[in-house]
This record gives C-alpha cells, sequence and structure tokens, in this order.
C-alpha cells in the first residue's frame, strides 16, 4: 500500500488555494442526490453537517449523547487559537504555523498545519457572525490572551468556557439546518460498524440506545467526527462516553490508524483522589499565565509537608523551587504541555511531589492576588477557582492549588490525506479523529481550532471533489454488506451478554488503564512496553472469558454500551504499544526513556522517525503492518525543540 | 459513610416505576454523588442485578447531561452545582437520600433516571440560531460589541441545557432555558434580524412541546447549576410581547 497524502505543489501558502480552486465541484442542482453520514456532533461534526446542509447535501447526523450540544468539545475551557493579529504583537499566519509545527515537534504535516493557521483567521470571522460571545474589551473589539506557550496573544476566548461557546455556534448552525429538513439528526444512537462496498466507505450500522435496535444507514461518503480515544487510560479528561469504537471499527474494515501512541498529557489538572474516582478533571492552562509552579526545594520538607507536620504557608520562599522559572527562563510556567508535564511528574518521582499521595505540585496565585488583587484574579479565573474548590474542598485563593498531569488529547488517529479522507475511499476523518495537525504535541487553543478548521473549511471543499467524481446511484439497506455488517454487530452484542462471568466491565477498564498509564504514559521504555504488550492480552483474554454484561441487547443497556468500548479499548491499546516499541525516539508527549539528552530533555530522532507511523490492521492479536509517510519540512527548518 | 438509597426504578417508557431501596455503605466524602453511584452500580452489577440507568457524560458540570432529583431539587442541596460536581462531603452518615428522574410532561423518561429531553432541541431548531451561512462573513472585529451587552448576552449563553429549571417548576415551565437563548440573541447585534420571529417561534414550539405556563415562582433561577437569572424571563416577556404586537410572522 502507497500512502499518498496529496499534497498539492506549490509554495506552501499557495498550496490550498489552488487546491481549492483544483478540486472538483458537485453542480448546485446535483448536491442534492448525495447523501453525507457525518457520525460525531462535537465542533468538527456539527460544524461539517451544517455546512453540508448549506451547501445543499442530504445529511445525516449521529452522536451517543441525548443531544449535539453535549459533545465534549464542550468541556475545553481556554480559547481558540487565530492569526489575526489583532494585538499587533507580530502574529502572523506563518508565524502560528511555525508556532504548531514546532510545538508538534515535527511530527505533523506542513500542509495541513499551514491550511490550518489560515482558515484560523475565517473561523472567528464565523463564530462572531453566529452570535459567539467571546470576550471584548471596552470599546467592544474582541479580546485575546497569550497561553500555552504561545509568545504572541493569538487566543480568542469565552471566559472559561470557550469550547461550550463555539459548540452552541456549531450546534445553532446545525439546527438551523435540521429545521430546514437538510439533516437529520440522530442523537442516542451510536455507530457500531463501518460498510465498505467495492472498496468504498458507503454507510454504517448503528445500535439505537434507546430501543437498542441494530439498524443500517447507507450513504455516499461517510465522515467520523468522534473525537479522541483518550479513556483507553480510563482515567482521562475526556467526558466518560468519548470512547473509539467508531474510529476502531472503521480501522478492523481498512482504515490505517496513525501515531496511535502519541498521547498528549495536560500539565493542569486536579489531582487524582481515590480509587472510586471515575475521571480527571482539566483546569485551563490559561492558569498558568499568572500561576506560578513550585514544589519544595528538598524531599525532607516535602515530607513533612505530606504526614501533615508543616502546611504549605510555612513554607519560606528559600525553600521553594520554581522549577519551570528555574530551569526555563524565557518561557517559564508557559513552557509548552509537555515540558510543564514532565518537569512535574520529575519533581514528584524525585520525592518532591505534594498533596497526600505526593503526586501533585502547586500552582500558587499569591503573587498574582498581590500584584493585581483578587477580584481582577476572580474576573479572569472565577469559575476555574470555583470549580477546583467544590471538587477539592480547598479555597485555591488562600492556600496554592495542586495540580498534577492528566491524560488529555490523543494526537494519534485515523490516517487522512490533504482533503482529510483515510485510506478507504469515501471515509473522511475530522478533529480529534484524525492524526493530521498536532503532530506529537498540541498546543493549547488548538484543538478547538483544528475541529472547526476541519468542518467549517476544509471538509465541504473536499468533499464535493470526491462526490463529483461518484455517480449519484444509492446503495439499498439490504445490501449483502450491510446484512453481513448487522449480523456480526448483533452477533459481538449477543456474545458479550452471554459470557455472564464474574467481574464488571469497569474493573477490566481500571485494569487496562492503569497498565497503560504506568508504561504508555508520560514516560516509556522497551521493557514497560514488552510488559505492557503482556498484560493488555491477558486482560483482554480474562475479559472475554470473565466479563459480567447484564440486561439484554434489545433496550437501553448503559453496561453493553460500556462493554462494547471497551472491547475496543483493549485491542487499541495493543496498538498503542506496538507504536511506541517501534517509535525509538522521544518526541512530544512521548517521552522514550532510552532516548534523552544529558539534561533529561527529549531527544528526537529526524534520521530514523520523522515519519508518519500508519498501521494496518490484520487481525486481533496479530502484528499489525507497517506503513510510513515520510514528513518534509521544507519551510520549518528541523531542530531540537529548545525552550531554554 | 454509610447511607441509603431509594431510587426510581422504571423499566421504560410504558412500564409504571416504584422507589426501590438500597443501602450502601462506605461512602468517601470526597465522592461526587455520580462516583457513589458507580459504586453501587458496580455492586449491583455483581450481584447480576441491573444498575441503575442515569445520565452523565463529562462529569465537570458543563456537559449538562447530568440530571438527577435529589431529596426533592434538582442536582440535590448545592447551589449553583449540577450533580456530577456534588460531593457526598454535603451529605450525612446515616442519610436517607431520595433520588428521582426530572419529573415534567415533556421529559417522559426513557428508563429509571434517565429522560428524554429533546424537547429543548426542538425548540432551539425553531429559531435558536442566527441564519448566516459558512463562510463569505465580514470581519470578526467589523460587528464591535459594548463589554457590558457581551458579557450579558454571555451571561445568558452559559445555559448548559440540563432541565434543572423545568423540573424545579411547578408547572415545569421551560421559560427560563428558552429566555436565555432569547436574551443572548436579542442582545447581539448579529441576532437582531430575526429577533421576531424568534422569539414567536420558540416560544410557540415550548407550547407545542407541553411545557406549563411562568408564573414568575422563581424556582427555576434558584434552582440553576449555573446561575441564569430570572432577568432573562423579563427580557423573554418583552421581546415577545414587542414581537406580537409589530409581529413578522404574518
Amino acid at each position: 500500500m502507497i500512502l499518498d497524502s496529496k499534497i498539492p505543489e506549490g509554495p506552501i501558502a499557495e498550496k490550498w488555494d489552488k487546491h481549492k480552486f483544483n478540486v472538483k465541484l458537485v453542480n448546485p442542482a446535483n448536491k442534492r442526490k448525495y447523501d453525507i453520514i457525518v457520525v460525531g456532533t462535537g465542533l468538527a461534526g456539527a460544524s461539517a453537517a451544517a455546512t453540508f446542509g448549506e451547501l445543499g447535501y442530504n445529511v445525516k447526523a449521529f452522536c451517543f449523547q441525548d443531544s449535539p450540544r453535549r459533545a465534549h468539545s464542550i468541556a475545553a475551557q481556554g480559547g481558540i487559537n487565530a492569526a489575526k493579529n489583532y494585538q499587533n504583537d507580530g502574529d502572523s499566519i506563518y508565524r502560528l504555523f511555525y508556532d504548531t509545527v514546532k510545538g508538534g515537534d515535527y511530527r505533523s504535516r506542513e500542509a495541513n498545519v499551514y491550511r490550518l493557521a489560515q482558515v484560523s483567521v475565517n473561523i472567528i470571522d464565523q463564530c462572531v457572525a453566529q452570535g459567539v460571545p467571546f470576550a471584548r474589551d471596552y470599546g467592544g473589539l474582541l479580546a485575546n490572551r497569550s497561553f500555552g506557550g504561545a509568545q504572541v496573544s493569538r487566543t480568542f476566548y469565552a471566559r472559561g468556557q470557550t469550547g461550550q461557546q463555539l459548540l452552541l455556534g456549531a450546534y445553532s448552525a446545525l439546527n438551523r439546518q435540521i429545521a430546514y429538513g437538510k439533516v437529520k439528526m440522530f442523537p442516542r444512537t451510536e455507530m457500531l460498524d463501518l460498510v465498505v462496498i467495492d472498496g468504498q466507505a458507503r454507510g454504517i450500522v448503528v445500535r439505537n440506545l434507546i430501543t437498542g435496535k441494530i439498524e443500517s444507514h447507507s450513504a455516499h461518503a461517510v465522515v467520523l467526527a468522534t473525537g479522541g480515544y483518550g479513556n483507553v487510560f480510563f482515567l482521562s479528561t475526556n467526558a466518560m462516553g468519548s470512547n473509539a469504537t467508531a474510529a476502531w471499527r472503521a480501522h478492523k474494515k481498512g482504515a490505517l490508524f496513525a501515531n496511535p501512541c502519541f498521547t498528549q498529557i495536560h500539565p493542569t489538572c486536579i489531582p487524582v483522589s481515590g480509587g472510586y474516582q471515575s475521571k480527571l478533571t482539566l483546569m485551563s492552562e490559561s492558569l498558568r499565565n499568572d500561576g506560578r509552579v513550585w514544589v519544595p526545594k528538598t524531599v525532607e520538607i516535602a515530607e513533612r509537608l505530606r504526614k501533615g507536620e508543616i502546611t504549605v504557608n510555612d513554607i519560606s520562599e528559600a525553600d521553594r523551587d520554581y522549577y519551570l522559572e528555574r530551569k526555563y527562563p524565557a518561557f517559564g510556567n508557559l513552557v509548552p504541555r509537555d515540558v510543564a508535564s514532565r518537569n512535574a511528574k520529575l519533581v514528584c518521582d524525585e520525592g518532591r511531589g505534594v498533596g497526600s499521595s505526593g503526586l501533585a505540585v502547586y500552582l500558587d496565585f499569591a503573587d498574582a492576588i498581590k500584584r493585581d488583587g483578587q477580584p481582577a484574579i476572580a474576573a479572569k479565573y472565577g469559575n476555574l477557582f470555583e470549580m477546583y474548590a467544590k471538587i477539592t474542598d480547598e479555597n485555591p485563593y488562600e492556600r496554592p492549588m495542586r495540580i498534577y498531569p492528566a491524560v488529555h488529547y490523543t494526537m494519534g488517529g485515523l490516517w487522512v490525506d490533504y482533503n482529510l479522507m483515510t485510506n478507504i475511499p469515501g471515509l473522511y476523518a475530522a478533529g480529534e479523529c484524525n492524526f493530521s495537525d498536532h503532530g506529537a504535541n498540541r498546543l493549547g487553543a488548538s484543538a478547538l481550532m483544528q475541529g472547526l478548521a476541519d468542518g467549517y473549511f476544509v471538509l465541504p471543499y473536499t468533499i464535493g471533489d470526491y462526490l463529483a467524481k461518484m455517480p449519484s446511484t444509492k446503495v439499498a439497506t439490504d445490501h449483502p454488506a450491510f446484512l453481513e455488517a448487522e449480523q456480526a454487530v448483533i452477533a459481538k452484542n449477543n456474545q458479550l451478554l452471554s459470557i455472564n462471568g464474574t467481574r464488571t466491565v469497569d474493573e477490566f477498564h481500571k485494569e487496562l488503564g492503569l497498565i497503560m498509564w504506568e508504561h504508555c504514559g508520560m514516560a516509556r521504555n522497551e521493557e514497560g512496553l514488552r510488559l505492557a504488550k503482556q498484560e493488555i492480552r491477558r486482560i483482554r483474554d480474562e475479559f472475554w472469558r470473565d466479563v459480567k454484561v447484564t440486561g439484554i441487547g434489545e433496550e437501553l443497556n448503559q453496561t453493553l454500551e460500556r462493554a462494547n468500548r471497551v472491547a475496543d479499548f483493549l485491542e487499541l491499546a495493543e496498538l498503542m504499544v506496538d507504536d511506541a516499541q517501534n517509535r525509538r525516539e522521544s518526541c512530544g508527549g512521548h517521552f522514550r526513556e532510552e532516548s534523552q539528552t544529558p539534561e533529561n530533555e527529549a531527544l528526537r530522532d529526524d534520521e530514523n522517525y520523522a515519519y508518519v507511523a500508519a498501521w494496518e490492521f490484520t487481525g486481533v492479536g496479530n502484528d499489525p503492518i507497517l506503513h510510513r509517510e515520510e514528513l518534509e519540512f521544507e519551510n520549518v527548518k528541523l531542530t531540537q525543540r529548545s525552550y531554554k | 459513610m454509610d447511607l441509603i438509597l431509594k431510587v426510581w426504578r422504571q423499566k421504560n417508557r410504558e412500564t409504571a416505576g416504584q422507589l426501590v431501596t438500597y443501602p450502601v455503605k462506605g461512602v468517601s466524602p470526597d465522592m461526587s454523588f455520580l462516583e457513589m453511584l458507580d459504586v453501587l452500580n458496580e455492586d449491583l452489577q455483581i450481584k447480576g442485578e441491573e444498575p441503575i440507568a442515569f445520565d452523565h457524560d463529562c462529569r465537570e458540570g458543563i456537559c449538562g447531561m447530568c440530571s438527577l432529583f435529589i431529596n426533592g431539587r434538582p442536582h440535590g442541596p448545592e447551589r449553583g452545582t449540577t450533580t456530577c460536581q456534588l460531593h457526598m462531603r454535603h451529605f450525612n452518615d446515616g442519610d436517607t437520600i431520595t433520588i428521582e428522574p426530572w419529573r415534567a410532561a415533556a421529559f417522559p423518561i426513557h428508563k429509571d433516571l434517565v429522560v428524554d429531553r429533546s424537547a429543548f432541541d426542538r425548540i432551539q431548531q425553531a429559531g435558536g440560531y442566527i441564519s448566516v451561512n459558512t463562510g463569505g462573513v465580514p470581519d470578526a472585529n467589523e460587528i464591535p460589541i459594548p463589554k457590558t451587552i457581551a458579557d450579558k448576552a454571555f451571561d445568558a449563553a452559559t445555559c448548559i441545557q440540563c432541565g434543572a429549571c423545568v423540573a424545579a417548576c411547578k408547572n415545569a415551565s421551560a421559560m427560563l432555558f428558552v429566555s436565555a437563548k432569547v436574551s443572548q440573541l436579542a442582545l447581539l447585534p448579529q441576532g437582531k434580524t430575526e429577533r421576531k420571529t424568534r422569539v414567536e417561534n420558540m416560544v410557540a414550539q415550548m407550547d407545542i412541546e407541553g411545557f406549563g405556563s411562568c408564573t414568575n415562582t422563581g424556582a427555576c433561577a434558584a434552582e440553576c447549576p449555573v446561575g441564569i437569572s430570572m432577568e432573562n424571563i423579563n427580557m423573554l416577556r418583552r421581546e415577545y410581547i414587542s414581537a406580537k404586537a409589530t409581529s413578522e410572522n404574518l
């Protein structure tokens, strides 16, 4: 198989415009003859479905939540980047492009990233036109802040709930198309298989989560916008329902899965408090603009603190180690996420962590409160402080927050070409579901940007190019390929329901999560990965022998929903480990202990690993086949990332 | 701590439901309310009993999916909190806690504590949007909005569509929810062109869906987890009357 990225010729700044002109168009009168399925209605899915509807296609949109407005994009707090340069501080499309490629540790595709930076400007215009209430200054113009390692203020935000407001914008655009009858919405419906006919994606098999009925839907193209797979770790900042099932089942039908081991660990999360814990809560990285990160200078002080012999306020200035400011004076507390996360782990591994578990560092606002006053800090971060207080029962205005890194975003995903099409013709992947834009590490405020860029401004052009070249003939859902896929889905559900073992779905999920966090999380090594692979296989075998799924298939059955998702996580986890084993270099959030500089910084190996690892499925438990897409960096010179 | 839960169990929309009692032991005060239910559900499954179905997703208080009527109050006893952000430290050892689904004719029960809130989506589809196509819009800073207005619109826009307002209201009215969207868009310059048809259509849809009338009791705002203000209802009334008086819905 040859991976053709279909990157257009020409200078980087002209590729997208030329491509837009060169793609085939579907005649307006013909658009109504084509059906498009969109799975997932977060920022990428809702914006894509709404725009396809505007263009005149017939759209069927699916989500497992009870309303598209609940997709996990809603939880994003901090902001969305755009190269508007409203602040006149030197930002440009090129700089956003450059920062993103560098921040991703040179493992993303230049052409895609440039396009992302280019359309970022349109996204803000679009959202404002839809009534998204971005922050504004007194003159009525849009406000910006700097975010997550960026040295310019290019982040647009809506208090601490930018994701919610952007999603509501996309949801309202979607509602408009639903009202017009151009989009048919299927909430509480989960995709369980992809149907491929004559090599083309032609539909999906879904389960109605209320009735439990298995149903088929046919179309001319299928777009997956189903988010990331961070819940493979059980504890993550993802919503409980976020899962890999749609993408994974497409992978099992032939779609390549790229860079699965690239997981972003977010540095500012509320630490784990107990074994019952179901998920972790992220607090916006914007907190690092004013918060100072520190731990006690010595292990002894940290121990006394953990034992409760002293409190945080007893520790003098001289006994505090502001380790990020010390090691990275130019960036300080604003170093990128991977650097901030790894350093937090490092100081905790040294025994200098705080909190009862010792797995936390302080994020301290005392100086900012002294400088700007509590009302100013409350105006900026009030809701985050409240959230922290609710969860931990501690007042962050009086004592520093405790934070620790947690699994947040997955940069890996289905392999796509420049058109966002997977290697299966007619199957597209958008937003976090694909691999293309963030490389090995996603910069802050870039996820929302990619979701909306793909949905509003990329797919609507590229999907037309595909549809224009195919006949509008429809495939009926009684086609043997649909019936076969339905039977397979029903058989799998029945198998899960019939095992009647002794352990719950969540027990297996937690066990898997611990293995993944320990051996394929913030830091990995050869031996740990070997062990993880064995363990994953063992847990998977046990799952299929001993899981207990109560109830029946043809009803609302949340245990069965989770069982299907965990079954897929158990397979995906092994691929993540395979990928991590293959990539013997450190880059971005992926830190291979065997590959580091003398100062314990991540050491990339461009000679051998400047490629996208796209994996082909060959059966559960079989070794997958690796396909390489070599990455070429013509515009941003490959250099070791340094924030010193 | 040890608790007695009385939980509404109902197989599906057609079957009658009832409260079933479950003792739970060893609940940590740091658990969220939903984590407490997770622990109970794990026990039920091991015993081969069906776990309690309930809605939840982000568990960060923002997606609006969690519901639960706890001891007669939507999202429980804490003000300004969703169920997923309610922690067990607000209960006492030995408490009996009654857990019911949202109670409103317009929110039929799917199963146990899971209700159908799709009526809210249909109200938004009736006009809760600004009619603008993708692309070809003016530069964002060409639509300046004074900070005071932007902040007000934002306050209204924070509604998470959870339905607590309906559950809290003795008439199961959806006025607070509808008013939040109407206010947000009526305040913004972008939303002005469809201002009249929007409010007329959304209110009409609200009635079609079977929500009750508003009698200004204010339970909705008192129980709203994100603090949507009654001011929005005043604004909705003004918008509605003014729209009706000069209707463009011909």
